[in-house]
């Protein structure tokens, strides 16, 4: 991890209507950092993520993203970045070479380089013979990690991860994990929500959103010393329940 | 109460269940922990009678899942894995139809389920497919538990609910027992197993072990060693190289590592530094259901 910032959030807003999605985000994350991004269903994560990742302008705040203002720049910021999910990530009824190169070429390489570079991560993940294999085929624990691979291929200065490894075997989400760890060893950033606390405890530091405020950003050691608690886990019920408990 | 002997059962080929034997006891919590595909859903299936299986035998309460089919759905309640209420009824409308389905009214039985009821009633009016995933999974437990069945099958109902939500939904469940309502649930996170009587892990449709969560953990005859330090990239690459070294885990904040002739590595900590590694740690600690797991499962690969 680096001092340099990725990305940088200032008195970010976001409002429907009266409705207050963001309220005042402040935080900012390095090159090279693994980010839990983490709060309650409807604390207002995926609000923020459209935000940083250029699809959803902010109601007012500064927010930069590998170093592009996201409202004059969001074009350059998608470039900039990668994405993966884990309910949807490859196209099922396409070959493993297939969506490298589809998602290749949307990212905007050329189809020279993705040619020559298909081989070699195919090759670094040991799934050379599956080249061919529709991706309807392939077990789970296979397809998340290339589906990982794929959302890094381009090079992103970050890369989002929703939830990336739920209900994967433990031995895979192992495997998942030190891709993470390569990956940002190499210089890019992981931005990751999730709600297993577990995953929380892989990350550098994270913040815990809840009713659309960041409640406390820092590393899970430091979280936990400051709540009294053995896990994220117990940090999470203890300061992101919201006040009307639904 | 149940006995599932020898359960197999395959699809086009494919393995789904093998040999799975297991018995859960009247009012027992009862966890079946293991990853998607390992066979969760295809024994609930068999058990709530809604598939047959190829060879092997289940009863509950000594009726038959085959023969018994119709007696037996009566006494059950069945929470799937995807959200199968009917999404444009209301949250009162789905609760009065399953209870008109088993010729029983919300009134008669709403003692079950007024606690968990209590938490959706201000949406009581809102269409199922409109409510939050913890309130539909809240609204799948009291449709599950309104002909007050002896036996409740859970399949994932924790899965893409927050951490709260879970907490909050373990509780539930814990008084549903004390009501002695036999539960029978699965999960593929291994922190829950903890909260259950007894778990059995599954992987790749067979049965890895069975026991109290204690027990499991208790039995584990390795000793494991929680390492840390700052790189872990660097971290896990070094520690795959030292010879001393068996296993290598990433486990969050740490990486959990066992030695050959689990005897624990006295220059580790040194050869770590050498490696640049800045202040490096070592504890012994006490084994988790997924380390456990994680032995069982390269014990099973092989074989």
């Amino acid at each position: 991890m680096t001092d340099e910032k990725v990305i940088e959030v200032k008195d970010l807003v976001k409002k429907f209507g009266s409705f207050i999605a963001n309220d005042h985000l402040s935080f900012n994350v390095h090159r090279g950092e693994i980010f839990g991004f983490l709060g309650a269903n409807g604390a207002g994560k995926t609000t923020a993520i459209r935000i940083l990742s250029g699809l959803s302008k902010p109601s007012s705040g500064e927010v930069k993203v590998a170093g592009y203002d996201i409202y004059r720049h969001a074009e350059q910021v998608k470039r900039h970045i990668g994405y993966m999910c884990q309910k949807f990530s490859l196209y099922e009824d396409l070959t493993v070479a297939e969506n490298i190169m589809l998602y290749g070429g949307i990212y905007g390489m050329p189809g020279k380089e993705i040619k020559n570079k298909t081989g070699t991560l195919l090759e670094s993940l040991d799934f050379t013979g599956y080249r061919k294999r529709i991706i309807g085929d392939l077990p789970l624990g296979i397809r998340q990690k290339l589906a990982f691979a794929v959302a890094i291929f381009h090079k992103p200065d970050i890369v989002f991860l929703d939830e990336p490894t739920g209900g994967v075997d433990p031995i895979t989400r192992r495997q998942f994990w030190e891709m993470i760890y390569k990956a940002a060893d190499d210089g890019i950033t992981i931005f990751v929500t999730t709600h297993y606390m577990d995953e929380a405890e892989y990350c550098d530091r994270v913040s815990i959103m809840s009713e659309g405020k960041i409640i406390d950003i820092d590393s899970p050691a430091q979280l936990k010393k400051k709540y009294g608690s053995p896990s994220i886990q117990d940090v999470f019920v203890k300061i992101a329940r919201p006040a009307n408990n639904k | 109460m149940i006995r599932a002997e020898n359960i197999s059962m395959s699809f086009n080929g494919t393995r789904a269940l093998e040999s799975v034997s297991l018995n859960v006891d009247k009012s027992e919590l009862f966890g079946l922990i293991g990853p998607d595909g390992a066979g969760k859903t295809t024994f609930f299936r068999i058990v709530t009678t809604l598939l047959i299986p190829e060879k092997g035998k289940v009863s509950i309460n000594k009726l038959d899942t085959v023969d018994d089919y119709r007696a037996l759905r009566k006494n059950i309640g069945y929470m799937p894995g995807r959200f199968s209420l009917y999404q444009d009824l209301t949250v009162e409308e789905n609760l009065a139809f399953y209870a008109t389905v088993f010729g029983t009214t919300v009134k008669e039985n709403y003692h079950l389920i007024s606690d968990i009821y209590s938490h959706i009633e201000p949406f009581k009016k809102r269409r199922a497919g409109k409510l939050s995933g913890g309130m539909k999974q809240k609204l799948a437990l009291c449709c599950a538990l309104i002909h007050a069945p002896e036996l409740i099958v859970l399949d994932e109902p924790t899965t893409g609910v927050d951490a709260v939500s879970r907490t909050e939904f373990w509780e539930m469940l814990k008084k549903l027992q004390g009501e002695g309502i036999t539960i029978l649930v699965s999960t593929p996170y291994m922190d829950e197993a903890v909260l259950c009587d007894r778990v059995a892990l599954i992987q790749k449709g067979r049965i890895l072990g069975i026991d109290k969560p204690g027990s499991i953990t208790g039995n584990f005859s390795k000793e494991i060693y929680a390492i840390k330090g700052r790189d872990k990239f660097r971290l896990i690459r070094d520690l795959r190289d030292r010879e001393t070294v068996e296993s290598v885990n990433p486990f969050g904040d740490s990486v959990h590592v066992t030695f050959s002739g689990n005897e624990y590595d006295e220059n580790l900590l040194e050869y770590l530094e050498d490696k640049g590694h800045n202040d490096p740690g070592a504890e012994l600690i006490e084994p988790g259901i997924e380390d456990v797991f994680l032995e069982l499962m390269s014990k099973e690969e092989n074989d």
